[in-house]
């Protein structure tokens, strides 16, 4: 059952709904309103991102980078990735907090949404 | 402010890629610019500069920051755009495999840089390289 009242969230909670492990957090008062769920990248720089989680299954430096670019402050890398050295330390650098999941693109999407957050166009 | 700043970009390093502008935009936030603008300058930089690393041999960003607006030029050495018409249409790719696994390649760089930019400037050789300039007001 659908229940959304969209609403605000913390890192704390958006990791909590979609059962993830905090990788990296961006240490941030950020209350997330929004989601954006894709593997390509160009897509995700189309849309103004202020206060959106990302989630993605590409998990690559470039995500990191992308999320840089878009002012996006917390990624979720879905169908539990492997995050290397290199992307938690470009995370930290530039306070993007990283959450990983076993859950799949559309669990996490699902959750987040019934949770109350809200979709970019 | 006024600041001239110059960047190499290494053709194929995917894992450099956005350095530059990264670098850009972190010297930018030192100034009251508003982060939306903020946001703009750097996905235009950024797709620009994966451009040059999908599909060039190496290229140059040079940066001028004065006080109402950024310009920079892209300039590569590379295979060039054959028709540039065709490669600012939405989904138009000439990306490798390689490029379309790091999330880009789906024909969207340049009209991402289009709708960021309050100007841009295209000009390509096919075979020598290609020149992109854009500005963005604050």
């Amino acid at each position: 059952m659908k229940i959304n009242n969209f609403n605000r969230m913390k890192l704390e909670k958006v990791n909590e709904l979609i059962s993830g492990t905090i990788l990296q957090d961006c240490h941030s008062s950020c209350d997330y309103t929004k989601a954006f769920a894709s593997d390509l990248m160009s897509d995700v720089l189309r849309f103004m991102m202020e206060d959106t989680v990302l989630i993605t299954g590409l998990c690559t430096i470039q995500a990191i980078r992308t999320a840089e670019m878009s002012n996006i402050s917390c990624i979720v890398f879905a169908r539990d990735k492997r995050v290397t050295e290199d992307m938690l330390k470009l995370a930290k650098e530039k306070h993007i907090a990283v959450i990983v999941t076993k859950s799949t693109m559309f669990e996490v999407s699902g959750k987040l949404y019934q949770g109350g957050l809200e979709p970019v166009y | 402010m006024i600041m001239m700043m110059r960047y190499n970009i290494e053709g194929g390093d995917f894992s450099a890629a956005g350095r530059a502008s990264s670098e850009v935009k972190k010297t930018l936030k030192q100034f009251n610019i508003s982060s939306l603008v903020l946001r703009r300058i750097a996905v235009a930089l950024y797709e620009a500069e994966m451009n040059v690393v999908a599909h060039a041999w190496k290229g140059i960003m040079n940066v001028d920051i004065q006080p109402q607006r950024i310009s920079v030029v892209i300039e590569d050495e590379g295979p060039g755009i054959e028709d540039i018409g065709k490669a600012m249409e939405e989904g138009f790719s000439t990306a490798s495999d390689e490029v379309r696994q790091m999330g880009f390649g789906a024909g969207m760089g340049l009209p991402n840089i289009k709708r960021n930019s309050d100007e841009m400037i295209l000009s390509s050789t096919p075979n020598v390289g290609t020149r992109l300039e854009i500005t963005v007001n604050f």
